[in-house]
């Protein structure tokens, strides 16, 4: 396969990017689109010229950390797929491909198509976690859950924090990784303690890290490569009114 | 309660419920219309005859719906553009619809019709000469009330006014599209197995509202240009053209 790669260049975060085309031939259809950026990377050390860089990783669709908005999509075209998991045979020969890093205020650019995504560790930081004396494992089973709450606390730990929610959003929103990382410890018995303490201050460090607010486009959904549900969301809101609420006649 | 993003977004809710049951209950009012000078001129009247501190209670908590609801909305577009104040080369989405897309662009059409609209058939500056149509038809004990049908039939026979209706109402109708389901989920009490049927419902409502409320300007059209007769035709003839257009500003126009 022949590309015409239209990729985002960006000495640093205080750099003004600018687009730059490079045109790659020989691309195996069976190639991953990572493998396809290292190609070019060998190209461009050939040429004598700077290599793009990118954020991977484990290059199995677990780590979240690959990244780029391929073509307008957080992740590529495809629908529950993280980008070094994406072929280069849902390309088409001579085709122009338009990579660009993950756009948000809270996201700055680092360098090419690298971001700093540290603004959601700050989210799991502020209240991802449940508070427990350290010690053997439990015996499994010695709390019992049901296995709906089990399976919906699982669907929402499958998060990887890839941050493709923020980059679909037009509006730069957080709300699916913060909804999905409430979700899976709200859920749970362990969570119960901490409940309404960690939805307040994950939300109000959500705030503070200058992410937008839902409008409940759904595109975020759509783009998670581990079709995060809406329903986290919901449940968010949810937890996080019946939180106010108790505050306030506290 | 109210200062977080999630609390905006409680705020946008709340008053888009009450907005949302608000043009149902205009829309089961407009369409008495069809029933007649009487029965419209009597419900009007009834509306306007309610004790002041419910009469002046439920419009200013509706004043107040409306504004809490553009001034949030106003204050998280200016957020969302700064969370994202560099756009992508390639703008694409896989799933939001343009209803939900262009709120804040279909949401300021509609408050731009409402202040219209006030000023139209409530405030009537547009055309004073409604205020003095007056009438008996319809008046509990033979004394003049408002002749509202009158003034609606006069108001919707401007072509362009009531095109502009029509228009506002698809436009709300957008709007409905996507807000109406969008409430639950702001509010959180919606569920993987209700969001379809909220989705469905909520479009169901939009094209409700649309229809029920574009029937009474186009059904006066319709009779204005000879298609159907819904009407009494007298209020179509001619006299009452001119006695309606008589202290008109925009007399020329056809």
């Amino acid at each position: 396969m022949k590309l015409t790669l239209k990729i985002w260049r960006q000495d640093g975060p205080k750099g003004r990017g600018s687009f730059e085309s490079h045109i790659l031939d020989g691309v195996s259809e069976d190639s991953s689109f990572l493998e396809m950026l290292d190609q070019l990377n060998e190209q461009l050390l050939g040429e004598g010229k700077e290599p793009v860089a990118f954020d991977h990783d484990c290059r199995e669709g677990i780590c979240g950390t690959c990244s780029l908005t391929i073509n307008g999509h957080a992740h590529g075209p495809e629908d529950s797929t993280t980008t070094c998991q994406l072929h280069m045979r849902k390309f088409r020969d001579g085709e122009t491909v338009t990579i660009e890093p993950f756009r948000a205020k809270a996201f700055p650019v680092v360098r090419d198509l690298i971001v700093d995504r540290s603004a959601f560790d700050r989210i799991v930081q502020s209240g991802g976690f449940i508070s427990v004396r350290t010690g053997s494992a439990p015996d499994g089973n010695a709390i019992p859950i049901s296995k709906v709450d089990a399976d919906q606390a699982m669907d929402a730990a499958a998060c990887i924090g890839c941050g493709a929610c923020v980059a679909s959003c037009k509006n730069a929103s957080a709300m699916l990784f913060t909804s999905a990382k409430a979700a899976h410890l709200n859920l749970l018995p362990q969570g119960q303690a901490e409940k309404d303490a960690r939805t307040l201050n994950m939300v109000k460090t959500m705030d503070e890290a200058g992410f937008g607010n839902c409008r409940n486009y759904g595109e975020c959904s759509a783009a998670c490569p581990k079709d995060i549900s809406l329903d986290y969301i919901a449940k968010l809101n949810r937890d996080h009114a019946k939180a106010k609420i108790k505050k306030i006649f506290s | 309660m109210f200062s977080s993003s999630l609390g905006k977004k409680y705020l946008m809710a709340l008053t888009g419920l009450v907005l949302i049951g608000f043009v149902f209950v205009h829309m089961a009012g407009n369409l008495q219309v069809l029933a007649g000078q009487a029965q419209i001129n009597a419900y009007a009247h009834s509306l306007q005859s309610l004790p002041w501190f419910i009469l002046w209670g439920s419009r200013l908590f509706l004043l107040a719906a409306v504004l809490i609801h553009a001034w949030t909305a106003y204050s998280l577009i200016v957020e969302n553009r700064k969370a994202r104040p560099d756009s992508n080369e390639v703008e694409v989405t896989k799933r939001a619809g343009l209803a939900s897309l262009r709120m804040g662009l279909t949401g300021s059409i509609i408050l731009a019709f409402i202040v219209f609209h006030l000023l139209h058939f409530t405030v009537r500056t547009i055309y004073p000469e409604y205020a003095e149509m007056m009438t008996t038809v319809g008046s509990p004990n033979e004394s003049e009330i408002h002749d509202a049908f009158l003034m609606i039939i006069s108001g919707f026979k401007h072509d362009i006014i009531s095109v502009f209706y029509v228009v506002a109402m698809a436009l709300l109708c957008a709007h409905l599209a996507h807000g109406f389901s969008s409430v639950f989920q702001s509010i959180g009490i919606r569920s993987e197995s209700w969001r379809a049927k909220l989705d469905l419902i909520g479009v169901g409502y939009a094209w409700l509202i649309f229809i029920g409320f574009s029937i009474v300007p186009l059904s006066v059209l319709a009779q204005k240009h000879g298609i159907y007769e819904f009407y009494d035709p007298s209020f179509f003839s001619q006299e009452v053209d001119d006695e309606a257009l008589s202290t008109n500003p925009l007399n020329n126009e056809s």
